[in-house]
Order: structure tokens, then sequence, then C-alpha cells
């Protein structure tokens, strides 16, 4: 049995110290909105907050994350996280749509750590997340509006 | 007319978020006789929802929010009232009119076989609103408005929405005919509109198949023979079955399939089993092997795809000849989601969860796997993480997989079906390894007197149930389409196709044969136009004289992107066109040199001729996501074989396009009255050639072989 607190919650499962956080998150606690697209942290699609550390949880043993706190796209309601999915939706960012949690959850690690993020830093930020429909362009547009509007 | 950011604002306000995947529920104040449901493709509720049942799965090119518009478009509905449903697999309802008879979201025909028939279901249905209320009021029917989903009639002051008038409307009969709007009486269409699958692709909740978990449900992974052809000798499953979790171990047409109740135990459960396979009848051929055995069919007469003139004789007299070979890799779609498939297997029954392009037939080939009548299949379409194609198969391969390991463990209960990236990478299904040669002959004045361009690759079509509609006199014609319809001016052309026989499993890549033959044909006469010192749009617009829809694209790319204007040193700029999928793009992009000679694109602008254009922004998305998809495949994407081997595994060596990497882009729509075109493929064409030919202009080099990546030994792949 496992014990971990996911969006300001303590779960227990049963899962080994070795499984990925992402198969605790969808197998075992139901949090679909975090996805499976490569399985060696070179996509993004997985990724979540571990004490607000954007983290590629594909990779990341569930075991390791005793007194961590994780949160998911499900659990995201911070101010920057709201202002993130604002321009997300207003600039129409996603296509198929299946890799944006884990844009929306690096964007929103970027965001909290700096308000004001220049191409490069968003380019620096965002490049472990991968979107096969290239969305980047809106991807882009979208982190420096929900920058914006959070005065940054 | 409401701006977009207000429109949001309000459609959230009114708490009226948009749903996609809404079910009727069967809840007592949705009585199926209160449910208003003229047709195949409309259902309004008395909770005043108007559900679209789309026949097209929604796969990120926007089909869900395209198909609506039209629909809302002649209803006269309000934006906030639409939710969108997959439809059931129903080849009698919901065969695509420009492909079928089967149902089918492919080759970008989306918006363009549902124009017509969703423009008659919404406007049928409203005539039916309209009917009801005028018998409701007693009011001729003639008197009555409608607008933004409410029914009105202005001398009694009498109002009602749709869900209102839908028990009424419910008991009557369609007309016979109804009126369509004219373009002048839009709406909706033409305008930008939030997307119907924006809220719940934002915040986590919209549903994949990979996203779909049941009671008891087991999860399955496949070990599939190494190289493409080999078959299963025989297998020891002791050490997977002792894996936790793991609770089946079953030979299936496609290897050995481990089922467990988590993925975690499935995976560790194939990586315990051990397994003999037999290659003695798998393909071995390398890519090398296959370019050098290309090249030299590229030399050798090739089935005739189109013949104007005598191009051969014409190039032999010609004072100048110019030649080029161009080799094109083979290349996985590896969409986001990998693929997947979820079977409930009852004693009576087939219950099919997945993002399937061709729905019937995946319930055909469940059906016979399974061994049940197809009426005893269902399939739910979920939304799906990108296709590119990849999810269109003429087997039905993954669900027909599922079906195999649901049907061997007994059917007990419901398995999903889950390839891995690396499944997904080294699975074959990839757009073909081509070689094409192209040769022009020129007078002295520069002009071209004839043009020879020879294909040689494997055709996608043959041994499938396509071939008897595209497969005709030897040519496949996704094997030349984009070459052997080239619009230019050119008196002798030919164009002639070698098809080879590879034991490598091939399919349509976004955008299928203009993956290739925009790239050659339009590299090509950049090299035409600089042999004869002529500029490359000046040329193009020379030769596209006859093609007013081409020639306006190209004028409108030329103008936006300031063609002639100087730019900065360092940066040089390439144009292409290109047609496919009855819509015409043309690019121009701006290109500086990496430090390590790759180049980098800073800009593209893009103009694009799709007929009316229903959602000008999601247009604007497919030719955003159509250069970058497209310009993936150009820098860095190949899939090489060695021995019969896919090299690469995952996104680590297959490299997909990244932020860093992705230009600017600026999208110009040519107003249209016509019929909608496509949209989801027509964008990728240009960029490769584009990007070439202003590589050109920097460096002097010609890249005759894809990747660009291979320009330079950092970025050749050592996976």
């Amino acid at each position: 049995m496992l014990s971990i607190q996911v969006n300001g919650q303590s779960r227990t499962v049963d899962a080994e110290a070795d499984v990925p956080l992402l198969w605790v998150l969808r197998d075992e606690l139901g949090l679909t909105g975090t996805k499976y697209g490569c399985g060696v942290a070179q996509c993004g699609a997985c990724t979540v907050h571990v004490d607000g550390r954007a983290t590629r949880s594909c990779v990341t043993p569930a075991g390791a994350l005793r007194g961590r706190a994780v949160v998911t796209i499900e659990g995201a309601r911070s101010k920057v996280a709201q202002a993130v999915q604002t321009a997300w939706r207003e600039l129409d960012v996603p296509q198929c749509g299946y890799c944006q949690s884990g844009q929306i959850m690096s964007a929103i690690a970027l965001l909290t750590e700096m308000p004001r993020p220049s191409d490069a830093d968003i380019d620096a930020a965002m490049s472990g997340n991968v979107c096969r429909c290239a969305t980047y362009v809106r991807i882009r547009a979208a982190i420096h509006e929900a920058a914006r509007t959070l005065g940054g | 007319m409401l701006t977009r950011r207000r429109f949001v604002q309000s459609s959230t306000l009114a708490g009226a978020a948009l749903l996609v995947g809404f079910r009727f529920d069967g809840s007592p104040t949705m009585a199926a006789d209160a449910v208003f449901a003229p047709n195949a493709f409309i259902r309004i509720a008395p909770d005043n929802t108007v559900t679209i049942i789309s026949k097209h799965i929604e796969l990120g090119q926007g089909s869900y929010t395209g198909l609506a518009t039209i629909l809302a478009e002649e209803l006269d509905a309000d934006w906030s009232q639409i939710r969108v449903e997959a439809a059931p697999a129903d080849v009698e309802k919901y065969s695509n009119l420009k492909a079928g008879p089967f149902q089918l979201t492919g080759g970008s025909t989306a918006m363009a076989n549902s124009w017509e028939q969703h423009r008659r279901a919404g406007a049928t249905a409203r005539a039916i609103l309209v009917e009801a209320a005028a018998q409701e009021w007693g009011v001729p029917a003639a008197e009555i408005a409608v607008d933004r989903g409410v029914v009105s009639h202005a001398p009694s002051g009498r109002r009602a929405t749709f869900g209102e008038l839908a028990p009424r409307a419910a008991k009557l009969t369609p007309p016979a005919q109804v009126r369509l709007k004219e373009p002048s009486e839009f709406k909706l269409v033409g305008t930008r509109l939030p997307r119907l699958d924006g809220p719940s692709k934002t915040d986590g909740s919209a549903k994949f198949t990979m996203d779909v978990y049941l009671p008891g449900m087991l999860t399955a992974l496949i070990a599939r023979p190494p190289r493409f052809g080999a078959t299963l000798k025989s297998f020891d499953a002791a050490a997977a079955r002792r894996i936790k979790g793991v609770t089946h171990v079953v030979q299936v047409p496609s290897g050995v399939a481990v089922v467990a109740t988590k993925f975690w135990a499935a995976r560790k459960g194939r990586e315990a089993l051990r397994i003999v396979w037999d290659e003695s009848r798998a393909e071995t051929f390398g890519s090398e092997d296959l370019y050098r055995g290309y090249r030299s069919l590229a030399g050798r007469p090739g089935a005739p795809a189109r013949r104007d003139g005598d191009a051969a004789a014409a190039v032999a007299g010609a004072a100048k000849v110019v030649e080029a070979v161009y080799e094109f890799p083979y290349l996985a779609h590896a969409p986001m989601e990998p693929l997947d498939a979820v079977v409930h297997l009852r004693a009576d029954a087939c219950e099919v969860w997945a993002g399937s392009q061709a729905p019937t037939v995946d319930q055909q080939v469940v059906a016979q796997v399974v061994g049940l009548p197809p009426a005893k299949v269902q399939i739910h379409t979920m939304l799906a993480g990108g296709s590119f194609g990849r999810r269109a198969t003429p087997n039905g391969d993954v669900a027909g997989e599922a079906a195999s390991v649901a049907k061997a463990i007994g059917g007990e209960k419901p398995v999903k079906l889950v390839w891995t990236r690396e499944d997904d990478i080294q699975g074959g299904r990839y757009r073909p390894l081509y070689v094409h040669r192209l040769r022009a002959g020129l007078d002295a004045q520069g002009n071209i007197l004839g043009w020879e361009h020879r294909i040689v690759g494997q055709s996608i079509l043959k041994g499938t149930f396509f071939e008897a509609a595209l497969v005709k006199n030897g040519i496949d014609a996704t094997s030349v389409e984009g070459a052997a319809n080239l619009p230019y001016a050119i008196q002798n052309l030919t164009v002639e196709l070698n098809t080879t026989i590879v034991g490598v499993p091939v399919l349509w890549w976004r955008s299928v044969g203009s993956t290739h033959t925009a790239y050659s044909t339009e590299t090509f006469l950049d090299e035409l136009a600089q042999a004869t010192g002529r500029d490359p749009v000046e040329l193009r617009r020379a030769l596209l004289a006859k093609h007013p829809r081409h020639l306006a694209v190209l004028d409108l790319v030329v103008e936006k992107a300031g063609w002639s204007q100087p730019l900065p040193a360092g940066r040089a700029r390439g144009v292409a066109i290109h047609e496919s999928f009855n819509s015409v793009v043309a690019q121009v992009a701006e290109v500086s040199l990496r430090p390590d000679g790759l180049p980098k694109v800073e800009k593209v602008v893009c103009a694009v001729d799709c007929g009316t254009p229903i959602n000008p922004d999601v247009i604007r998305a497919q030719m955003e996501g159509g250069i970058g998809f497209g310009l993936a495949g150009a820098l860095w994407s190949e899939i090489t074989l060695v021995r019969g081997r896919p090299q690469e595994r995952n996104f680590d060596s297959y490299r997909p396009l990244r932020i860093a990497e992705m230009p600017a882009v600026q999208v110009h729509i040519v107003p249209s009255g016509a019929a909608p075109t496509g949209v989801g493929e027509p964008g990728v064409p240009p960029i490769a050639p584009a990007v070439a030919n202003a590589l050109f202009k920097l460096t002097g080099q010609r890249v005759r072989r894809l990747p660009f990546a291979r320009l330079t030994p950092a970025g050749v792949h050592t996976a």
C-alpha cells in the first residue's frame, strides 16, 4: 500500500512503490486528465506538479512521493491556473487535445515562477511538451495572454 | 455580431458550457417522445439543448465544430445550446458521401461531404419548428421568424424556445422541400466561433479511448514480432504469469497478449515473456537497400499515370536538361494518443470504444473476429488524440486486435488494448519510402519543353478494399496524386509509377501522396527557375495562367509575405504552392540558418482557398498545425530500417517538432462562395518545399533526401 497526497487529499492505493505516478493517477485514482504519451519523459503529456514543479509523472515512481504534494490538471485551481485555462479557451489552443493537460501544467509552472516570460523563456520551459497537432503558435500566444491578464 | 471574447464570457456567464459528448439519458424531463429528432443528425430536447450527431470523428481537425456550425446556421440556433455527439456506426445513415459506402473520416472530406447534408438537416428541423409554432399559436408560418434559438411571431409578440416547441415538433412530418439560405444570410458560417471541444480539452475532462474505464476492465499489451512478416514459433509465459496483476497470457494473430488488471502489470508481464519468433519469412530489407533498388527502378519506365505530348523526345531535343533524384523515408504518424481500443465481448453482443476514422470498417472486422453479426457490434466513437491517417486502416487493425484478445480470454471482462509508444513507432503502417526522378528539358530562352516524372514506391491501397476504387491500370492514385495532376502549363509531360512490393506495412499519412509529390515538384520547379534565371514566383505565375484559383492564392501569399521586399542578411524566402483535397494552399517560408547548418524557419505566410470558409479560426488552426506537422517530417522525422528492423523507438529518436522550432504563422483565407473543400491535410504539402527553396538561397544546397536533419552529422539519427 502506498500513500500519496493528490490535489490536496491524502490517498492510499494498492500499488507497489516502483509503479509510475502516471499509472497510479490513471489506473488507481481515476484521474484521467493526465495522459500517457511516451512513457520515457520525452513528450510531457503526463506532466503534473510535484511541490509546484512541473514533473513527468510517467518516470516518477509513486513510492518516491512521500511527503510531496501532487497536483494534476483536475486539481489545478490557482489564479495562474485559471488565467492559463481561460487564455487556452479564448485562443482555442487545443486541436486533438490529448497533450494539452501536460502543456497547461507546464505553462502554469512557468508563469508561477516567471510572471512575464519572453518567447525564449517559453521555448525553454515548454520544450519538453510535444504537440503533434503543432498548436505551438497558440500555446506561445496563450502563455503571453495569461501573463498579461495576471498583470505580469 | 458578438466579439469572440464577449462570446466566451457570455456563454460562461449563462452557465451554458459547451459540452461535448452529451448523451440522451432517458431522464423524466427527456421522455423520448418529447425529443424532436427529425433526421439522423439532430436532436432537440425539451431542455433546449440541440445535439448534433457527428458522423465524422473529432481528432483535432475541428470536425465537430464545423459540422455543428453548418447545421446550426440553417437551424438558426444559438451557439450556446449546441452539443455534439459521435454517431454510431451505421452505413445507411452515416456513409461518407464523397468516399463511401462506408463511414469514413478521411481525405479532408468532412465539410465537403456534409455541407449539403447538414444544411438540409438544419433547414428541415427549422421548418418543422416553425410549423409547430404556427400550429400552437394559430398564426401563419410565413409570419414566424427564428433567430438565435428563439422562434417568434412579431404581430402577436409570442416567443418560444426550440425546447418548448420540441414535443409538438416531434409529432410533425418533415416537409418535402426546404429553402436553404443564401450566403448573404449566413450568421454563423464564416464567423469565429469557439470550438465545442475547447473547454473539455483545457480542464482534463475530455474523454479519449485511453480514458475509458469500465467495471472489471483489464488492460492488454501485445508482444509483436521484431520484423514485419515474422510469426510466433513458441513462447514461455511462466515468468509473465507470476507478475502480480497478470491475469492471462494468450496467443492472438498478431503475437502474444499479456492481460492484466492494470497497465503497469501488463507492461511488466510483457517484458517477462520469453518468445521465439520464426523470422524465415520476415522482411529483411533496410532503408538503404530500398533506396538503392528504387534508384535503379527510377531509371526504368513505369506505368503511365499521365502522358501529355512526348516528353521523352522534348527532353532529348532540349538545349539544357535538368535532372534530380529525391528520396523520402518511411514516416510514422505518432499521434499523441497511442493506439488503443476497448472491447467488451458478451455471449450475444459486443461493444467497442475506439477513436477510429472508419467505424463501420471496425464494426465488420470486430464482428468477424468475435463471430457475431455486425448488427450485434456496437461502436462508441471516442475523441481521438490525433491520428494523421493512422486510425483509418482498411483492416481495422487496432479494434480487431482488441477483439481478438477479448475472444481469447473468453470475453468475461472488458479489455483495453494499449499500444505503447514503442509499439506505435516500430509497428509499421508507415508513410511509404519513395524515390522520385525528375527530368526537364529547357530551350535557350528558358521555356520548359518537357517534364518527366517517375515515382517509385509501395502502394498504400493494393490488397485493401480500396483497391477496386482507387487503383486503376496499375496506378495507385495515392502514389501519384499531386504529380499526375501537376497544374503547370507544360506541353510534354509524363508521370510514371513503378510500384514496389515490400513487406513493410504502409498507410496514408496526413496529405498522403502530396507528402512527397509536393516536395519533388515544387523544389524541382525552383531548380528550373534558377537554371533559367527566372524568379520562382514569376515562373509559377506564367505556368498557372489558366488556373485562376491557384493564381489568386499565389498572388495573395506573395503580397502578404512581401515577396519582393528586402530581407535582413542571413535570411531568405522560399515559396511553394500545391493543390490537395480540392483546396489550394501556398506558403512563403522565411528561413535563417542554425549554427549546425539546419534551417530555422522564422516565419511562414500561408494563403488558402478552401471554398466557403465555415470556421475561419479552425481553418487557421489547421494551416498552423499542418505547417508544424509537415515541418516535423521535413526537418527531423524518419523511420530507418536496418535489416528490416525499425531503429527509432520513441520520441527521443523519432523526433517530433518542438515549440522552439515552430515558426510564426500568418494565415490568409481567400474569400469564396464555392462549396467547402478540405482543410485538415492541405496545409501540410507546401511547407517542406518552401523551406527547401529558401534554404537553397542561403546555402546553395539542394536537399534531395529528407529529412533535412541528414544535412548535418549532428542531426543524423544514431538510434
